[in-house]
Parts: C-alpha cells; structure tokens; sequence
C-alpha cells in the first residue's frame, strides 16, 4: 500500500479535503494511477468509482464480470499485489499505486495461462460469466496453498498445506457458479497444481 | 451510493482528528462491508479517511508475551501468522471460518470487529429497523426471526453480531487500542467493547466518534486445546447460527465463548467452572435469562449441543 502525506493528497486531489460538494451527489473526480497487466494507466474518477467499474467502464477491460455487485459471487475477482479481492468492494482510488492483474492480463487466446487452458481442457464452466472470476481465483488459491496460507478445512494448521479437492472446495467458495461446473472446476485446478508440482524441484 | 470526498491522512491521530471533525465522515480500511452498506444507502458518509496507509499492518510481540496486532493486519495475515496459528488457534480458526478468501484478504482486524449486523431487516431499507433508522420500530420482533439474537436483546433490537473473529477475541481476553481526535490514547477490555442494543441499538460499540482503532493485543498465549466451531446453514461462506470459541486444558477446565447468539460476543466467566461437568451445565448458566422467539428457539439446544462438540473434539 502507498503511503502518501496529507499535502501530496491535496495536490493529488483537488478539491478533495475541505471543499466539499460531497452530500449533494454532485461527483466528486480524483486522479489515480496504478499499473493494470503490466500497464500503467491514469484515471480521473469519481470517488464512488469502484476498481471493477473503473476497469470495465474506463480502461474497456470488461474481462471481470459483475455479478451480484456485493462480494457474494466473486464474478468481479482480480489479483491486486498478488493477492485476489472482490473489485466490486473496493474503489478504485484505494489503489494508488498498486499492480493489478484482471483476466486479461493473466492470459490471451493465442497465450493461453495453464488455469485457462486447463479450465478449457475440463468444461470449468457452462455460460462462462463467473470465469474470469473463478480462473482468477484459482491461480490465487494455489499460490496461497503454496504460500502455507491455511484454510477452514486445514486439519492441522502447523503442517504443510495440500491441494485437495476440500481445500480447493474450501477455498474457492467465494465464487459462485450457477451453471454449476464445480466438478470440473476442481478438476481443471487439480491438474494445474499437478503441473506446478511437476516443474517444482522435490 | 452518495457522492464523498476523501482524503489519506498520515498519522493515526490525524486520522481520529479528521473524522472527529465532521459528524458526517467515515474511516475506511478493507471496505467490503461499509462499500456494501454504502451502495444500498444503509451508510451515507460525505467523506472517507482512508487509514490503509498509516503502517498498522504489523503483528509484534508485546513485553508481556503476548502478541499486538495492528489494526490494518489483514484477516488472511492474521490467520496465517506462524505465532498466532501456534499459541492462538482459536483465532486463526475462527478467521478462517468467516466469509471468503477474497474478502479475507482485504478485510481488516478493525474493521472486523467494527462490521455492523447482517439481520435481514437492518438490509431492507424497505422495514422498520431501530439500529438503521433511530426510532422507525423494529419489524424483526415479530418477523422472521431465525437468524436472530436469542439473548441480551432488547425491545428495541433483536440483531447479532456477524462475526467470528471477535468471539476468539472474547474467549482470549484481547484488548482493543485507540486513539482519539485530541491524540489521546486508551485501552478497552474486548469485554467492554461491543455493546447490547438496549435503547440504542444504532449504536455497536462503545468507542467516541472519530475514535480509530490502532491495535488489539492478546495475552501471554493459555496454553489448552482451541476450537472454534461454527454451525451454518452451508459448509463455507455464511454467517454462524451458533458458533463456540473454547480453549480447553487437559483437567477439563477452560473458556467459552458464543457467537451468533446475541448483540455481542457472548461469554458468561462464572459458568466456565462447570467446564469439566460438560456441555450442558455450562450452556444452563451461559443461556439463563435467555428470551428466544419462536423461530430461533432452537439455537439454545444448538449451542450446547456445539459447546459439547467443541469439548469432544478437545479430549480427541
């Protein structure tokens, strides 16, 4: 996170401390920078902006589904410091600064990332509104697995993490697909940690 | 969503200053619950401070071998952290059984503890709710009740506190730090921090306004079994109908404390010397005086028949 003092805000955002026509609804605009799939990109937003629509209004990346808006489906996830967020409950202005992948920047069809090959391998999915969502937390949810991050249905919180089909059940259960690909969704993650593990030295 | 303005102060005290000063303005941390109340004008702030940028994202060791976690350590880091996953199970257990990966990676230890009720009536601007608009009634007395507190209630507000988190806090004993708009610091027992509806059920907490949470520090560790157990109506992603943070010594003897429950974490201390008596003589004294509706009545025999899960498990 960037820690910025009191007057680089005011200079960042004009109007932003004192003035205040917030109340009325009259928009209240704010300039953010941050680096989007490898792109830094430069926004005047209003306040209310949140990171999904500053990415699918402004930057035309419409990759990121919103679903329910609430954080309740993950249709929205994106990785922002490497870590995956709900981008509907987030504003963009919070994230001066930060390096933000959305499914397009994960992979393209012609380069495809495992995860999305592997959820193509196994029909991951049925009308494909939840899976850039669901894709991005996959590639989330292994990186935290091997980053020893426990989950609910760790057993032992103090050993080395697994990838098993509960830990994987457990933790993508902030996406919600209503097509019901869960199976598959499992499947298509099992078979990219296998291939992680694979091009990992023992 | 209102329009608002928004400002990154650089200190906590300036934080606590700026809110402090305008009756109408927010802090703002990981944001996934105020942003949602904020979209269904359940929260209207004009203006946001933003206290992710002021370095509280540290866990230390505290002098007297406790821990002191800062109050931006994200609920996932938190979990994760080697001394509290060893000396404080509970409380990793009890992070990691509360709302999604992707929400625990923003969520904050403030903002956690400061996340307002879920009760269904609090969401529908469409029904009277005392704790969302003063004074309008409460249509949860007699409705659908289910979810709902069933004891420290009141005639004004029958509406529990979502979390997990702070019931771990509860049975642990945490402190809660702060700081004040005039700079002035002060420690509140995690006891005395939430409190029950009574005739002000608008009001969760008892911190002042503008008041910022800094930290919330554990005790030197208790050793015991930790078990958090939390009964719901789905495997994973959704809020405690009843749920029991324990830590259980090997001669039985041990604390208790019940989410779900009621307007706050929900621990009774004289009742925890029938710890080793069991389940049922514990939850007789934590539940008397009890007023359950018709519809979640139930959550009385759940929460000892929970309680004696817990207890099982820590004999296991």
């Amino acid at each position: 996170m960037v820690s910025v003092g009191a007057s680089a805000v005011a200079a960042a955002l004009p109007g932003a401390v004192g003035a205040a026509p917030a109340g009325n609804d009259a928009p209240v605009l704010t300039k953010v920078a941050f680096t989007v799939n490898g792109e830094k990109r430069e926004l005047e937003l209003d306040t209310r902006t949140s990171l999904l629509d500053a990415a699918r209004e402004h930057l035309h990346l419409t990759g990121s589904k919103k679903g329910c808006d609430h954080g309740q489906c993950g249709a929205c996830t994106m990785i922002v410091d490497g870590r995956r967020i709900n981008a509907c409950l987030t504003l963009a202005v919070m994230h001066q600064g930060a390096q933000i992948t959305t499914i397009e920047g994960l992979g393209q069809p012609e380069n495809l990332h495992p995860m999305q090959a592997a959820f193509i391998k196994h029909d991951g999915y049925q009308c494909g509104y939840c899976t850039p969502g669901q894709i991005c937390s996959g590639v989330a949810v292994l990186a935290e697995i091997k980053a020893g991050i426990p989950s609910h249905v760790t057993a032992d919180l103090n050993a080395p993490m697994q990838v098993t089909d509960a830990e994987i059940r457990e933790r993508m259960s902030g996406n919600i697909c209503r097509c019901g690909a869960y199976s598959n969704i499992v499947e298509a993650m099992t078979e990219v940690a296998d291939q992680n593990k694979a091009r990992r030295p023992a | 969503m209102k329009s608002f303005t928004y400002e990154r102060p650089s200190s906590p005290a300036e934080a606590a200053a700026a809110v402090s000063a305008n009756p109408n303005a927010k802090f703002i941390a990981g944001g996934t619950n105020l942003l949602d109340l904020m979209k269904l004008q359940i929260e209207t702030p004009t203006h946001l401070v933003d206290v992710n940028g002021l370095g509280l994202d540290r866990i230390e060791a505290t002098p007297e071998g406790g821990l002191r976690v800062g109050a931006l350590v994200r609920n996932t880091d938190l979990a994760a952290d080697a001394r509290v996953r060893k000396d404080y199970a509970v409380l990793s257990r009890a992070l990691l059984a509360g709302a999604s990966g992707q929400l625990r990676n923003k969520a904050t230890t403030a903002g956690n503890l400061l996340q307002r009720t879920r009760c269904p009536y609090f969401y529908d601007t469409a029904q009277a709710c005392n704790k969302r608009q003063p004074g309008s009634g409460c249509s949860a007395l007699d409705g659908v009740s289910r979810q709902l507190a069933v004891i420290g209630a009141s005639e004004a507000c029958i509406a529990t506190h979502p979390g997990d988190m702070a019931v771990a806090m509860r049975v642990l004993d945490a402190t809660v730090e702060t700081v004040d708009g005039r700079g002035t610091e002060r420690k509140i027992p995690i006891s005395d921090f939430h409190r029950l509806p009574g005739e002000r059920p608008e009001v969760d907490t008892t911190l002042a306004p503008g008041e910022l949470i800094t930290a919330v520090t554990l005790p030197k560790p208790l050793g015991g079994a930790h078990i958090y157990r939390k009964v719901r109506d789905r495997a994973s992603y959704a809020y405690a109908l009843v749920s029991v943070a324990a830590v259980v010594q090997p001669d039985g003897s041990g604390r208790a404390a019940f989410g779900g429950v009621a307007h706050k974490p929900w621990r009774v201390e004289a009742a925890e010397g029938e710890m080793a008596r069991g389940a049922k003589a514990v939850t007789a004294q934590v539940f008397a005086g009890a007023k359950p509706t018709h519809d979640n009545a139930y959550k009385l025999k759940l929460a000892e028949r929970t309680l004696g899960a817990a207890l099982t498990e820590a004999r296991a």
